[in-house]
C-alpha cells in the first residue's frame, strides 16, 4: 500500500484523532506532508513482517513547543541529517521509517520525512496515540534501549545522547530545547526489523486511515457548558439531560459521567466540532461549542501493569480513577 | 459632525452624527459599480455640507479577494532558510486564488528564532538578485515575511531596505510583522493578500475622496479597521487588507452605542445571512485562532462572528425551513409583500405583524407561526454558541433583517434600538483610534507587561490618538508551553478618541 496526495486527508485527520486533544499543530504537518509527497512522490507502507530481522528501523518525531512549530516552519533535512547519523552510530544502512508518536503533528511528519528520504513506512507506531513524554513509548515497556539517540535541525546540528534511561532522555532533550529554537527533530529507540512485530504499536498507520474516514459512534454529544479547570457537556438531542466532566491537560484524559469514567486516559479521546467535523485540541475548547465526544481503544499494552505506571489516569493525576466499566 | 459611510456589496447606508453624539440623518442607497457615486449620493441624501470627519467602512476589499478580480501579482520573499523549506508561500491557497495572485516566491536566508537571534545571516547579495529577478518579471508588489517578525522585524526592516534601494519607490512592499501575528502561514498570506490589494486600494481610496470633493465636503477621510478602530488614507492605502473585517465590526459597534450597553450579543440579520459577535467593554471579541478568508488562512485580528444561513430574503421551503437560499438584493422584486411569487422571511415577518413592509395584504392567511419558531430558535442557538458563561446576556438586534426576531427563547433582554437598520454606518462614525503590541517577551512578568502596555498607547498616540484619551482595553497573556525561561506571547490593545488638530497638523 503507498500514501499519496489523496489519502493523505484521511491519514492526516486519524492523527488528528489520535492526537487525543494534543500532539501539536496537524494543520502545519499535514501541508508539509502534502509538500512532500508533490515533490517525492508516495510513500510505501509496509507491515512489520515483510521487513528482514536485521533492517534498521529509524523511528522520527518532533519535540518542542506547538507555537515555535507554526512559526518557525521545519526546514527540508532533518530526516537526511537524522539518517546520516543513524547510520553512522549502527554502522548499518536504515531500512525503513516509523513515526514515534502516530497522534497528532508527528504522524504526518513522518509521511513528510519517508517521502524525503525515499524510505518505507512502517505500518506501526511507538504510542499508537499521541502521549506528552518521548519515553511513553511501547518500545520503553518492552525492554528495548531509548539511546543512542539522535536530536538535531534542519541544518544538521546534531546531539548524540547515550546511556540514559528513557527518562533521562526526555530531560536531556528538554534542555537543548532553547539552544535549538524552541523545536528539535528527534530519533529514539532505534529497533531492528525483527524487533518491530513485538515491540512496537503495530497497524497504526493503516488505523489512522481508516479512523480518518469513519469514526465510532460517539459517547455524548452536546454543548460545552463550561471550561474554567475542567471541561463540561451538557447533552444535546438524544442525550438531553446527560452531563460529562472532561479531564484535560495537554491531552484530554478521562470522559467522566455520574462519577464513572466513559472513556480514561491511556485509551484515546477526542471531541469533534459537531457543525464542522474539525477535531479540536484542548485549547481550541470553548464554552458553547457543539460537541461530539468519541473515544477509541490505546494499544492494548497500556492496560498492562507496567503500561498504566508508564501512561496511566496516575501518571496524569488522576489516581483515583480506574478503568474498570470502559467499552471494550 | 461626523459622517459615517458604509460601502457594502448592495447597499451604502450613511449616518450623520451631530457633535452631540446625536443621530441627525441616515440614508441607504445603493452601491455603485464605481463607488464614487454611491458614496457621492448617499452624502447628498444626508444633506449634509460640511462636516469634521468623513468615516467610510467597505467591503470592497474583502470582495476582491472572494472574487479572485481586481488583484495584483505578487512576489513573496520569506526570509528564514535553511528552516520553513518544507512549506514553500501560497502552497496552501485554492487554486483559482493561486492562479490570480502568485508572481514569483524566493526562498532566502535570516529570520529570527523565538528570542530574537538570527536564525541565518541575511544575505544582501541573495536578495540583489531577487530583486533583479521581480523587477525582470515585471511585479510591482512584493510580500516579505520572516521567521518570528512579531519578536524580531530586522530582518523584515533590512530586507525591504534592499530590495525598496533595487527597486525603487513604484514598487509596494507590504512587510509581515505589520499585518499579522505569531504563526508563519497565516501571518505570510495576510501579507501576500494586502499586497495583492494594494494596486486596488490606491484607486479606491482616491475614489472615496473624490466622492467628497463632488459632494463638497472639506474634510478628513478615514477608513474603519478590522478591531473597530480608524485609519487615515495614506494607511489605508498600504494596509487594506486591515479593512476585512470592517462590516461586522461596524455593525457591533453601532449596535453598542445605539443601544447604550458595552456587554452584549449583537445580532446583525441581513438579506442572506445572520451575523452573531459578542461585545466586551464596547468592543468586538476577536478569533483567537485562524481565520478562513475566502480559504485562505489568515491570522489578522477579526471579529469572532458566527454567520448562519437566515436574513430577510431566506427563502421559505414547503415544509417550513428557512434558509440558506435567499433572494438577496431581488427582494423587493420576489416576495409576496412586493408582488413577487416567493414566499420569503421577511413576508413571515410582516404576516405576523411584526413589521409593515410592502403591502400586508398581499400575506393575510401565511402560516407564519411555526417557521418564525424555527427562525427564533435557530438564532438564539447561535447566540446562544458564542457566549463564554451562562451568565445574563443582553441582546441587541441590527440590520434590516432584525423584523425576523421578536423574541428569543432563552434570552430576556432583546432590544432592537433606533437607527438599528444602519448601524453599521453609525459604528463607522463613532469609531476611535487604537494602538496594539503582540509579541513574545521574555522576562519577569510585571516589567514584560508595563513594557506592553506603554508601547501600546504610544503607538495609539502616533496613530492619531489624543494624549490622555488612551486606555487599555484588552490584555492577554499566553505563556508558551514546552519553552524555558519565561517566553510570554502578550497581546495588548488601546484605543482613544480622535485627535483631529492632530490629524491636521
Amino acid at each position: 500500500m503507498d500514501i499519496g496526495t489523496g489519502l493523505l486527508p484521511a491519514f492526516a485527520r486519524g492523527c488528528a484523532v489520535l492526537g487525543s486533544g494534543g500532539g501539536g499543530p496537524v494543520a502545519i504537518a499535514r501541508a508539509a506532508a502534502m509538500q512532500a509527497l508533490e515533490d517525492h512522490g508516495p510513500v510505501a507502507v509496509v507491515r512489520p513482517g515483510d521487513l528482514a530481522p536485521d533492517t534498521l528501523v529509524m523511528p522520527v518525531g518532533t519535540a518542542g513547543s506547538s507555537a515555535v512549530m507554526s512559526e518557525r516552519i521545519c526546514g527540508v533535512n532533518e530526516p537526511v541529517h537524522l539518517r546520516a547519523k543513524v547510520e553512522e552510530l549502527f554502522g548499518a544502512p536504515v531500512g525503513a521509517v516509523m513515526a514515534s508518536e502516530i497522534g497528532g503533528a508527528n504522524g504526518c511528519l513522518a509521511v513528510a520525512w519517508a517521502a524525503v528520504t525515499g524510505l518505507p513506512l512502517v505500518d506501526a507506531d511507538g504510542m499508537s496515540r499521541a502521549f506528552p513524554g518521548m519515553d511513553q513509548t511501547v518500545m520503553e515497556l518492552h525492554g528495548v534501549p531509548p539511546t543512542p539517540a539522535v536530536v538535531c535541525d534542519e541544518r544538521g546540528r546534531t546531539l548524540v545522547i547515550e546511556n540514559v534511561t528513557g527518562r533521562w532522555l526526555e530531560r536531556l532533550v528538554r534542555a537543548s530545547l532553547e539552544a535549538f529554537g524552541g523545536q528539535v527533530a528527534t530519533s529514539e529507540y532505534i529497533l531492528r526489523g525483527g524487533q518491530v512485530a513485538a515491540c512496537t504499536a503495530v497497524g497504526s498507520v493503516t488505523r489512522a486511515l481508516r479512523l480518518g474516514t469513519s469514526l465510532p459512534e460517539p459517547l455524548i454529544t452536546g454543548k460545552v457548558a463550561e471550561t474554567s479547570g475542567t471541561i463540561l457537556i451538557e447533552g444535546l438531542g438524544r442525550d438531553l439531560g446527560r452531563l460529562a466532566r472532561i479531564e484535560a491537560g495537554s491531552e484530554f484524559h478521562a470522559v467522566i459521567e455520574d462519577g464513572a469514567p466513559l472513556a480514561l486516559v491511556p485509551d484515546v479521546i477526542a471531541l469533534l466540532d459537531t457543525r464542522t467535523e474539525e477535531v479540536l485540541r484542548v485549547e481550541q475548547i470553548r464554552y458553547g461549542l457543539r460537541v461530539s465526544v468519541v473515544t477509541v481503544p490505546c494499544d492494548p499494552i497500556w492496560h498492562t501493569p507496567a503500561g498504566l505506571r508508564l501512561a496511566g489516569p496516575a501518571a496524569f493525576g488522576l489516581a483515583g480513577l480506574t478503568g474498570e466499566g470502559r467499552p471494550s | 459632525m461626523r459622517i459615517g459611510i458604509d460601502v457594502g456589496g448592495t447597499n451604502t447606508d450613511a449616518a450623520l452624527i451631530g457633535d452631540g453624539g446625536q443621530v441627525l440623518a441616515t440614508v441607504k442607497s445603493p452601491t455603485t459599480e464605481d463607488v464614487t457615486g454611491g458614496v457621492a449620493a448617499a452624502i447628498a441624501g444626508l444633506g449634509a455640507t460640511e462636516a469634521s470627519a468623513v468615516m467610510i467602512g467597505t467591503t470592497h476589499f474583502v470582495n476582491a479577494l472572494v472574487e479572485a478580480a481586481r488583484l495584483e501579482p505578487v512576489a513573496a520573499v520569506r526570509l528564514g532558510l535553511p528552516a520553513t523549506a518544507a512549506l514553500p508561500p501560497l502552497v496552501d491557497w485554492p487554486d483559482r486564488l493561486r492562479e490570480a495572485v502568485e508572481g514569483a516566491v524566493y526562498l532566502c536566508h535570516g529570520g529570527h528564532e523565538y528570542d530574537g537571534t538570527p536564525i541565518s545571516a541575511l544575505d544582501p547579495g541573495e536578495l540583489r538578485r531577487v530583486a533583479a529577478d521581480i523587477r525582470a518579471r515585471g511585479l510591482r508588489t512584493v510580500a516579505i515575511s520572516s521567521v518570528f517578525s512579531p519578536v524580531s522585524a530586522d530582518s523584515e526592516r533590512q530586507a525591504a531596505d534592499i530590495l525598496a534601494a533595487e527597486l525603487g519607490p513604484e514598487v509596494h512592499l507590504s512587510l509581515s510583522h505589520e499585518i499579522g501575528r505569531v504563526g508563519l502561514l497565516a501571518r505570510e498570506n495576510a501579507t501576500i493578500v494586502n499586497a495583492a490589494l494594494r494596486p486596488l486600494a490606491g484607486r479606491t481610496v482616491a475614489a472615496f475622496a473624490e466622492a467628497l470633493a463632488v459632494a463638497g465636503i472639506r474634510a478628513p477621510l478615514f477608513l474603519s479597521q478590522n478591531d473597530g478602530t480608524l485609519m487615515d488614507v495614506d494607511h489605508a492605502r498600504r494596509y487594506p487588507v486591515a479593512t476585512f473585517a470592517s462590516g461586522p465590526t461596524n455593525s457591533m459597534r453601532g449596535a453598542a452605542y445605539l443601544s447604550g450597553l458595552t456587554d452584549c450579543a449583537v445580532v446583525d440579520i441581513g438579506g442572506t445571512t445572520t451575523d452573531v459577535g459578542i461585545l466586551n467593554g464596547g468592543f468586538p471579541r476577536e478569533a483567537a485562532g485562524e481565520a478562513l478568508v475566502a480559504e485562505v488562512r489568515t491570522n489578522f485580528r477579526i471579529p469572532d462572528v458566527l454567520s448562519i444561513g437566515i436574513g430577510g430574503g431566506s427563502i421559505v421551503a414547503p415544509e417550513g425551513s428557512v434558509g440558506p437560499r435567499s433572494v438577496g438584493y431581488r427582494l423587493t422584486a420576489e416576495a409576496l409583500v412586493f408582488g413577487g411569487g416567493t414566499l420569503t422571511a421577511t413576508d413571515l415577518a410582516v404576516a405576523a405583524g411584526q413589521a409593515v413592509v410592502g403591502d400586508p395584504a398581499r400575506v393575510t392567511g401565511v402560516d407564519h407561526e411555526r417557521p418564525l419558531k424555527i427562525i427564533a430558535e435557530r438564532v438564539a442557538e447561535a447566540v446562544d454558541r458564542m457566549r463564554t458563561s451562562a451568565a445574563p446576556l443582553p441582546v441587541v438586534l441590527v440590520g434590516g433583517g432584525s423584523i425576523l426576531v421578536g423574541e428569543l427563547p432563552g434570552f430576556a433582554d432583546v432590544r432592537r434600538p433606533d437607527h438599528y437598520e444602519v448601524a453599521n454606518a453609525v459604528g463607522a462614525a463613532i469609531a476611535q483610534v487604537g494602538g496594539e503590541v503582540d509579541r513574545v517577551f521574555s522576562g519577569p512578568r510585571e516589567s514584560v507587561l508595563a513594557e506592553a502596555k506603554n508601547e501600546a498607547v504610544a503607538r495609539a498616540e502616533r496613530a492619531g490618538a489624543r494624549a490622555g484619551s488612551v486606555r487599555i482595553v484588552d490584555v492577554e497573556e499566553l505563556p508558551l508551553a514546552y519553552l524555558p525561561g519565561d517566553a510570554t506571547r502578550v497581546r495588548i490593545k488601546a484605543v482613544g478618541d480622535l485627535d483631529l488638530e492632530k490629524i491636521d497638523a
